[in-house]
């Protein structure tokens, strides 16, 4: 218990010091820059025109493709994590059960990967 | 001289060392009167090796007589001073009120080693930040036969801290039709990953903020982090720019990231332990790299990490003459300088993670038990794949999108799922095998080159992918040929070939 809870006041440490860093260097900005009201310098950055319609629109229909293939393989990649620890230890371990039921478990996410290539899912269009 | 003045002339050594004065190398034609800021130059260096090599000999005769073992003042290793420094912490905490004794019985020693590691961390990072600007500028600057800032400072080293002052002078805008709130966190929480990064990272042994024994995990999820403060800038900057950009990264992010975790994968089944440290010390018990025994591993894993990183090979989300910036197209002032300083930041974080997961961390052959400090062995490491990431920049073009999604998901995952499958075996059957370590991790590291060779080559030939043998412009150098000439050299090339 005390070796976790004294690393994981650590990163909360870092994250609090990196907060301070990063305020104290905008807080610096805000002191020494100069600060004004106009109403030209508010528009949107693009190439001397004014913009058409607001920029906050629908995502593209093949980014929520792409993500519904990546979280399935982050996923897999989490599972096969503790596999990976503890199969070389595992007693006749190269030909062991194990072995072979990660195969198949890799092998039914290629063949998903498969079939979404089959389809056209990683085409970029 | 012995040698006749002709051959001498045709050795570049001597014609650098002449030109930097008659001290260093006689000319043997004419004495010049020696410039007087060389004389001084002479003097220093004289001065610097004497003093050095007292020092030295100094330095040794303690190392050897073990006068330096466990003591606080050991330069070789300042985690032994960490160690006492939280012993007398510990002692202070047992003579406090008890009141706060839920909090664990070494919460002050905890908190306060935390802190001194976080600033440490944090003052490591600014410092390096200002020298990586100025090295990566010169660097580029040579790549292309310019000079690079030369201006401020010696050899323009103030550079950097010229500009951070410049751009901490500058107003930072709000675009009209922002969300306000939604853009002005980013910059916040795009710089914590950066520091949280460094955590699990040995200096050396005993050199760790955070001895996690989840590290590779750990690094995994603190990398992905920065998807969403990515599409929070993007998304309300109210920029179309910005929206694509951010779109742009982030799909390769997410593409890139499955490569790179099975690429640890590999490493994590040969080690048998996700604790960085027990990979440097595996690495340094076996005497050998990871980079030896999984070649493919370090190629998916350095090439998702240019993605993850939007570097030059990989620069889509920031294509300077395809989308202004990127997601951060509207940010200005010291918000840009954020995420410039995290941009660079995490290139020396990648840098370090290569370091320790394939090229032995801290450890260098055994040198590092008395000779080098491991810490220094692991800078100079760092240092080294920060140049490699500075060499791409300069060298490669950029890649299209879709070129770069279809070699994540077509070229990338299907190797790197093999290549886990194929290091399994290896793993247990290493951990079996009777036979000398030398022999069966050579036989391994043999097999794992040739496999990977193998299995790239077939792969690319099943997608189609084939190299330009000959390039119709050949690159030519300036330097040797100038300017003018060289553009109608490549002109005539051009007309040859056709275009």
């Amino acid at each position: 218990m005390d070796t976790l809870f004294g690393n994981y006041v650590a990163v909360l440490l870092a994250s609090v010091v990196g907060f301070m860093m990063v305020m104290s260097a905008l807080l610096g900005s805000r002191l020494l820059a100069p600060f004004s009201k106009e109403r030209q310098k508010g528009t949107t950055y693009e190439c001397g025109m004014l913009p058409i319609r607001r920029a906050s629109t629908n995502v593209g229909m093949r980014f929520y493709l792409y993500a519904i293939i990546f979280i399935i393989f982050d996923v897999e990649a989490v599972f096969i994590f503790p596999w990976a620890l503890s199969f070389v230890d595992m007693p006749g371990a190269p030909s062991a059960m194990a072995y072979w039921e990660m195969v198949i478990f890799v092998g039914i996410l290629g063949v998903g990967l498969a079939y979404a290539w089959k389809k056209g899912a990683l085409q970029w269009r | 001289m012995m040698l006749p003045e002709p051959v001498l002339r045709r050795i570049p050594l001597v014609n650098r060392l002449r030109r930097m004065g008659p001290e260093f190398f006689p000319t043997g034609i004419r004495q010049r009167i020696p410039h007087p800021k060389s004389r001084v130059l002479l003097t220093g260096f004289i001065a610097f090796f004497v003093v050095s090599n007292v020092f030295n000999v100094f330095l040794t005769y303690w190392v050897i007589n073990g006068n330096l073992d466990g003591k606080w003042y050991d330069f070789r290793d300042p985690g032994v001073a960490m160690g006492q420094f939280t012993g007398w912490l510990d002692d202070r905490n047992a003579e406090l009120p008890s009141g706060l004794d839920f909090l664990g019985a070494h919460w002050l020693s905890y908190a306060v080693s935390a802190a001194i590691g976080g600033l440490a961390i944090l003052s490591f990072i600014g410092l390096v930040l200002l020298l990586l600007v100025w090295s990566e500028r010169r660097l580029l600057a040579r790549i292309q036969v310019r000079r690079g800032p030369n201006r401020v400072g010696p050899y323009g080293l103030l550079q950097p801290l010229a500009d951070a002052l410049k751009l901490i002078q500058k107003e930072t805008l709000i675009p009209r039709g922002a969300d306000r709130f939604m853009f002005y966190l980013p910059p916040l929480l795009i710089f914590i990953p950066l520091l949280l990064v460094w955590g699990p990272v040995p200096w050396s042994p005993s050199m760790t903020y955070l001895d996690l024994n989840v590290g590779v995990l750990y690094i995994l999820a603190i990398g992905s982090l920065s998807t969403v403060t990515i599409f929070m800038a993007g998304w309300s900057s109210n920029n179309h720019y910005a929206l694509l950009g951010a779109m742009r990264t982030i799909a390769m992010m997410i593409s890139y990231e499955i490569p790179q975790s099975i690429a640890l994968l590999a490493v994590v089944i040969m080690v048998g332990s996700m604790n960085l440290g027990d990979i440097v010390q595996w690495q340094a018990d076996h005497n050998l790299w990871l980079a030896a025994l999984l070649p493919l591993a370090l190629f998916a894993f350095f090439f998702s990490s240019t993605a993850e990183l939007n570097r030059t090979p990989n620069d889509i989300a920031e294509a300077e003459s395809e989308i202004v910036a990127g997601f951060h197209t509207e940010y200005s002032g010291m918000k840009f300088g954020l995420y410039l300083a995290v941009e660079l930041g995490n290139a020396l974080a990648v840098g370090a993670l290569v370091t320790t997961l394939f090229l032995g961390g801290s450890s260098l052959f055994g040198l590092e038990d008395n000779w080098l400090p491991p810490y220094m062995i692991f800078g100079v490491k760092v240092a080294l794949m920060y140049f490699v990431f500075i060499w791409l920049r300069g060298t490669l073009p950029r890649f299209r999108l879709d070129q770069l999604m279809a070699f994540a998901w077509k070229y990338l995952i299907p190797l790197t799922i093999l290549n886990t499958l194929i290091v399994a075996v290896e793993a247990s059957i290493f951990e079996r095998w009777d036979v000398n370590e030398a022999v069966s991790l050579g036989l391994f590291s043999i097999g794992n080159i040739a496999i990977a060779i193998a299995l790239m080559r077939a792969w690319s030939r099943v997608l189609g992918y084939r190299p330009e043998r000959e390039p119709l412009l050949r690159p030519t150098l300036t330097t040797t040929v100038g300017g003018l000439r060289a553009s109608e050299r490549m002109r005539g090339v051009s007309a040859r070939a056709g275009l």
